[in-house]
């Protein structure tokens, strides 16, 4: 059904915005704990910082995460040299990108549902003996689940469709880095590519529906088991 | 021995107060709403940090501010009841009972059972269910035995019944006073209802804009002028020890309060220790012993005292026999025309049917 140019792009793709989310998730609770639930000097600044993705040009990010990462950039080198891992260019790379562009939504629905929770369950937790570790496991993580949820389905979507950021800091690799939007790119690109972008374009709606309606699914699944 | 002694600023308010709350028993914490009852109550177990203070009980000392000393929350072993259940929505009843169970320090003496708690509080069939599936009244009972089970050595109830509906409230209370004869675990009752306190405490401490006012066992209080200024004159009254005697033949409940017999008109155990309260605007002061009268309760009294009451009438301390006294406020003129002074002897009348609702069982502490 599908060429093997076009499933290559689909599960590149799929790979990309799963390890995407996978980059996300412990950074964004974190994050979006300490936004809710402490006051520090420069608070507000790192606020502005964690968001700076949403309203800058992605391709501005590929730059940025191109000078830091890249095979010279400061971390990139560091990381090429102690433990021989590449960013730039690679598939890795691509999930990087998408990773921080998506971010600022992860943490959005977090810290929601973080300021959204009662911590008088946390008080009680806390006279029954649990510490701050404990009550965190035991008690808000699970009643946050639905928030993380919605942020992870949210940035996996985002990530099937993140293009500019990948395109400037991982290329446009066939096999490698060149995930759906970029295929669809590179057909438009190509003389007699038109029925290949439409495909494409096919696929990446029927891909959207279906992560809509799975997430509706799981975010039911969810809110039953926690008891809301 | 539970010691307090804690002072804390906030904006305008500032709480301070030291008292001693004897173990075991009931101690009520009373006052009107934003008198600083539940800040105390979160000072003492630890959620709220005090500006300075000591917080002990018996050898164990858990804040100390002069040594700097403030043990956390979390290893305090103080339960709390908090006004709204606070069950955790994601665990089921048994998983909330079983939260603190599970993490009691290893060595920790464990004298409150799992099938006790559970009998006592009447869970049994609810501990499959989900916080969301239980009425508020069952809530509440799962959140005091899920406070139980953690084996604390004080508990703290800040107004558990507040929440509920007066027919809840009604439902709940027994389980209060069984738990409080069940135990040996000294409680701390934080209320703004005086008949709550009168059910179940055996000390009170009042108190009104972050003080303590009057510190004492009920009877005290409950006579106490302090008690008028908060709760209104209504609520003054005589509250005394007794025992139910029999059942007259017209289905009255008879109760020995001094040297007295009191009718009663409520179902009671025969031998049961109560303690009744007797409204002093429910007394009415007569010089002779009156005939032809639809009064139940005739009692032969002398009294005592006569002090000013709110508005034109003065209340009036009747000595019953064997230290019991009565109240009674009557208009400053009747005092007059009746010629009351101390160790005149009078006759005290009391409408059995006026003291329904007024007979509660006394702690077995």
């Amino acid at each position: 059904m599908l060429t093997p140019a076009e499933s290559e792009a689909l599960t590149l793709s799929l790979s990309v915005a799963a390890r995407s989310v996978a980059f996300n998730l412990p950074v964004a609770i974190l994050v979006a704990w300490l936004l809710t639930r402490t006051r520090f000097a420069g608070r507000t600044v790192f606020d502005a910082f964690v968001h700076l993705p949403l309203v800058l040009p992605p391709v501005v990010v590929g730059y940025l995460l191109l000078l830091l990462f890249g095979i010279r950039g400061p971390i990139g080198s560091w990381l090429y040299d102690a433990f021989g891992i590449q960013l730039a260019f690679t598939s890795t790379g691509a999930a990087l990108a998408t990773a921080v562009m998506s971010f600022p939504l992860v943490v959005r629905s977090i810290r929601i549902s973080l300021e959204a929770l009662d911590r008088g369950l946390e008080d009680a937790a806390r006279t029954l003996g649990a510490g701050p570790f404990d009550r965190f496991f035991s008690i808000t993580l699970p009643l946050i689940a639905p928030g993380i949820l919605a942020g992870a389905v949210t940035a996996f979507a985002a990530g099937l469709g993140e293009f500019g950021a990948v395109i400037t800091f991982a290329s446009n690799i066939p096999g490698e880095t060149r995930t759906l939007p970029l295929a669809l790119y590179t057909a438009l690109q190509t003389p007699d590519g038109d029925a290949m972008a439409a495909r494409l374009a096919l696929i990446s709606f029927s891909l959207g529906i279906a992560g809509l309606l799975v997430a509706e699914f799981l975010s039911r699944r969810l809110r039953r088991l926690i008891g809301r | 021995m539970l010691r307090v002694q804690l002072c804390k600023r906030r904006g305008d308010f500032t709480l301070d107060v030291d008292f001693v709350a004897p173990v075991p028993g009931v101690t009520a914490l009373f006052g009107r709403s934003g008198c600083g009852k539940s800040t105390l109550i979160s000072l003492i177990a630890g959620l709220m940090t005090a500006d300075t203070g000591r917080v002990q009980i018996g050898d164990d000392t858990l804040l100390d501010t002069d040594r700097g000393l403030d043990v956390d929350a979390r290893h305090r072993r103080i339960g709390m009841v908090f006004q709204d259940p606070r069950l955790f929505p994601h665990l089921s009843v048994l998983g909330n009972l079983q939260y603190g169970a599970r993490r009691v320090p290893r060595g920790t003496p464990a004298p409150i059972g799992f099938d006790d708690v559970v009998s006592l509080l009447g869970l049994g069939g609810l501990t499959g269910r989900r916080p969301h599936e239980l009425s508020g009244g069952e809530k509440q009972r799962v959140a005091l035995g899920r406070a139980l089970l953690a084996q604390p050595r004080l508990l703290l109830l800040d107004e558990p019944l507040a929440s509920l509906d007066l027919a809840r409230r009604e439902d709940l209370l027994p389980y209060f006073e069984r738990l409080r004869d069940a135990f040996a675990i000294p409680i701390v009752y934080v209320s703004h209802q005086f008949d709550e306190v009168l059910r179940l405490a055996t000390r009170v401490i009042l108190i009104d804009d972050g003080r303590v006012r009057v510190d004492g066992d009920i009877a005290t209080v409950s006579r106490h002028p302090m008690l008028r200024a908060i709760v209104g004159p209504d609520a003054v009254g005589a509250v005394m020890a007794g025992v139910v005697e029999r059942s007259d033949d017209a289905g009255l409940t008879v109760i020995r309060v001094g040297d007295a017999e009191l009718l009663v008109d409520e179902p009671a155990q025969l031998g049961q220790r109560i303690q009744i309260q007797v409204l002093a605007r429910d007394v009415i002061v007569a010089d002779s012993r009156p005939t032809g009268l639809s009064v139940r309760n005739v009692v032969a009294a002398r009294v005592v005292s006569v002090t000013p009451d709110v508005g034109r009438a003065v209340l009036v301390e009747l000595d019953i026999g064997r230290t019991s006294t009565l109240l009674a406020r009557i208009t400053e003129r009747a005092s007059q025309e009746l010629g009351l002074a101390p160790d005149r002897q009078v006759w005290a009348l009391i409408k059995a049917v006026s003291l329904r609702g007024h007979v509660f069982s006394a702690p077995r502490h």
